[in-house]
């Protein structure tokens, strides 16, 4: 067996070992049995270093693995799951392993003393095993198994704190809203399914450019594929989870709702591009553009420290979703790799000040403050420094400052849109809604900076006792801050300006399948062309909102109270959330409850009451006769009336068995006597 | 003097008296007898059917099975009459009717 398959089938069932053990013993081990999920997982991270490593020296972007067996065989109907391994497969397991490890690290101190310590590591394998299986299926069919299980854990994770009322409706939200995603998924994969004959990902490929499945068919599958990364990556309209999402611990929210779980919707439409119609492609990129713009407005207004991470993750993927539908599907990946790390430490940063907040109130005996409210914070920075400037070097990376990673991968996603909106002008929509989510994202970012460690302590009794949190905390932060720097992602490269090092090169863009469509090489032109253009308007929609934050909330030269009173109603509809909630509430799930009540009264009183019970009572009846059938009739005449009979012959002709010997030779001679009397006529 | 007939009617007379003392005979020796007749009626005709049917000697070789197995009835039959008046202290057949109902 090839070393990159053992080495994946490590990665993707040590995790799963680390639950099982962790589920059924975890409690009775010494320390609850932290040390088994993370000895694990450490494993997984050291294998898929190897396999990154081994990447890095092969240089082969063409590399590819790929296995698989019968998983359930019926003749004609054979369905084979498997691994594909390319370099997309080893930079993302790099990506689960590595943030995975972080926050089980993290997870000692934040979760100490939970009372369910134990059962939350075993959830975390659980996650980490079911987004490697995405990660490595070479097939729908097994995505989409690993797909719900990615669901599930997230389910159980979010919903980890389940007495209080509001995790347990969001982790409730979280699965069925996902859920929603899900049916179109798999009505794509039928319908690929349906046409092609096969799920593994090479055979849907050559089908559809040998033209098996072709038109609306191929774009309403490749739309219901992308309903599915919808879902998980939360896009609008289905993008009403991630936030409540929030619920969850906060080293889950930096694993599943930075960097991998919403990160899955993203890698699904990567993997699918090569199958979207123009027409399919395009909705993605409103999609995708919308959401990045829409989130970014509604964080602007969010004082929990949480939400504005929440919808700036929302607003990140709309960006990564905007470049699949614009063409440039690597500088999605791209995006996602570089998110990952610096929304995954934005994640551990806010936990870090969460966590500190917690433990001073904890220390006031103050239970009715919210340890997440921006408004209680401020003045942190010096009280805080490993997790004020790791925060800052990631804030950096996602406002799109020069010389950190986010630049980069944003830059690139924002000149593929551009070039994009310069081949269709009428699509020109598409690139205001890109550099506008940028300006506004660096403007919330550098809020969120300012109100939590700058300015004087909005609750000045507490500063004393807001402390820097501990080793387990702050390592992650120092080594996810670290790699906010555009560096490690250009090497061999020292080019702070230009995308390309060690990932463009292994990360080509195929070409897509669908004939007529844009070939890799024309995107790519494009996107180049337009880079430094994008380049400059980025670096500039950047500044302009970095400079707007500190007018307002560092020089106080515009005051944000007045600000939104004069824009009164864009601030209500930014701080509700566009009222999502309430309309989705007014408009799709009361109509539902009472239709489902309607429903339920047709079935209760009209199908129960009349239908099931009338069919009741007929039988009961029916029943009724045959039994007086059986029991007058059969009963009494048919089977009485042989024994009867029998018994009336039997008296009859005993009466003929006289005993005399004599008698019955004269029977016989008499009989013989008729006999031949009977022949001779 | 030589016919088919003469046989035959011989062979009727001898199964008719058989058949009489069969019939008419309380003790189960004579019941016995009767039988005897009736079988050497049957030998008499297949000897005479024989010989004039041209048949060679297919008749006799019946005629000595019939006596044979008339051998072994007789002998089984005494034995039931032994037996019958072990128990009954009589070979009146008549008085052997004690599984009538």
């Amino acid at each position: 067996m090839d070393m990159h398959i053992q080495y994946s089938l490590f990665i993707l069932f040590l995790p799963l070992l680390a639950f099982l053990i962790q589920i059924f013993f975890g409690k009775r081990l010494p320390r609850q049995g932290d040390w088994v999920s993370i000895s694990a997982i450490f494993t997984t991270l050291f294998f898929a270093l190897i396999m990154f490593i081994s990447m890095l020296t092969n240089y082969n972007p063409d590399f590819k693995q790929e296995a698989s067996f019968v998983w359930l065989d019926m003749g004609e109907f054979q369905i084979r799951l498997g691994f594909l391994i390319d370099n997309i497969t080893i930079i993302m397991l790099l990506i689960v392993a590595l943030i995975s490890t972080c926050t089980h690290i993290f997870s000692i101190k934040y979760l100490e003393d939970d009372i369910r310590y134990s059962r939350y590591f075993a959830y975390l394998g659980l996650f980490t095993f079911s987004m490697n299986g995405i990660v490595l299926a070479n097939n729908l069919m097994s995505m989409y198994m690993f797909w719900e299980l990615v669901g599930v854990s997230s389910y159980l994770l979010i919903g980890h704190w389940f007495e209080k009322k509001s995790a347990a409706n969001a982790s409730k939200k979280a699965f069925l809203t996902n859920r929603v995603g899900d049916i179109g998924f798999f009505i794509g994969i039928m319908l690929i399914y349906n046409a092609v004959g096969s799920f593994a990902f090479s055979d849907v490929f050559s089908g559809v450019s040998s033209g098996l499945i072709a038109g609306t068919t191929l774009t309403i599958a490749g739309l219901g594929l992308f309903m599915g990364a919808m879902g998980k990556s939360s896009q609008f309209p289905l993008h009403i989870w991630l936030p409540d999402a929030m619920e969850g611990p906060t080293p889950v929210s930096a694993l599943m709702h930075a960097a991998t779980m919403v990160a899955a919707g993203v890698y699904l439409s990567v993997r699918i591009f090569p199958i979207l119609t123009p027409d399919a492609l395009l909705l993605v990129a409103y999609v995708g553009g919308f959401t990045a713009f829409f989130a970014a407005s509604i964080a602007i207004t969010q004082s929990d420290i949480k939400k504005v991470l929440a919808y700036s993750t929302v607003s990140q993927l709309g960006y990564m979703i905007l470049a699949v539908g614009t063409g440039v599907y690597t500088a999605a990946f791209f995006h996602l790799l570089t998110h990952a790390m610096f929304k995954a430490n934005l994640f551990y940063g806010s936990g870090s000040v969460i966590h500190s907040m917690h433990h001073a109130l904890h220390k006031k005996h103050d239970h009715h403050t919210d340890p997440q409210d921006m408004n209680n914070m401020g003045g942190f920075k010096d009280k805080m420094p490993i997790t004020y400037w790791s925060m800052l070097l990631s804030t950096m990376a996602i406002a799109g400052v020069p010389i950190f990673s986010g630049f980069l991968s944003k830059d690139a996603i924002l000149a593929g849109t551009l070039s994009f909106a310069q081949h269709n002008p009428q699509h020109f929509l598409l690139a205001i809604f890109g550099f506008g989510a940028a300006a506004i994202t660096a403007f919330y970012m550098f809020r969120m900076m300012f109100l939590t460690f700058h300015g004087n302590p909005k609750i000045p009794d507490l500063i004393d006792d807001i402390h820097e949190s501990p080793k387990e905390m702050t390592g992650p932060l120092i080594l996810l801050g670290g790699l906010s720097f555009f560096i490690w992602y250009t090497l061999p490269n020292y080019n702070p300006f230009s995308t390309y090092g060690w990932f463009t090169d292994l990360v080509k863009p195929m070409n897509a399948v669908v004939p007529g469509n844009m070939t890799a090489e024309e995107i790519e032109a494009g996107a180049h062309h337009a880079h430094y253009l994008a380049m400059y308007v980025s670096i500039g929609v950047a500044a302009f909102g970095i400079f707007l934050s500190w007018l307002f909330y560092i020089k106080k030269g515009l005051s944000a109270e007045v600000w939104a009173k004069r824009w009164g109603f864009l601030y209500d509809w930014s701080i509700n959330k566009y009222y999502f909630d309430e309309n989705y509430d007014k408009y799709i799930y009361q109509p539902t409850l009472r239709l489902a009540e309607k429903i339920a009264w047709i079935d209760w009183e009209l199908y129960d009451k009349y239908f099931i019970n009338g069919f009741g009572r007929l039988i009961n009846w029916v029943s009724k006769i045959s039994g007086k059938i059986d029991y007058d009739f059969i009963d009494q005449i048919i089977v009485d009336g042989t024994g009867k009979a029998a018994s009336l012959f039997g008296r009859t002709f005993k009466k003929i068995q006289t005993g005399k010997l004599q008698n019955y030779v004269l029977y016989v001679t008499a009989g013989v006597i008729i006999l031949m009397v009977i022949q001779s006529f | 003097m030589d016919q088919l007939n003469n046989y035959l009617f011989i062979a009727a007379a001898l199964f008719s008296i058989g058949l009489f003392g069969v019939m008419t005979r309380r003790n189960g020796i004579a019941v016995l007898m009767g039988v005897e007749l009736i079988l050497n009626a049957a030998n008499i005709n297949f000897i005479a059917f024989s010989r004039f049917g041209g048949m060679n000697l297919d008749g006799h070789i019946f005629g000595l099975i019939v006596i044979v197995l008339a051998a072994a009835e007789a002998a089984v039959a005494l034995a039931i009459v032994i037996n019958i008046y072990n128990n009954m202290n009589t070979i009146n057949i008549d008085d052997a009717s004690t599984m009538k109902e």
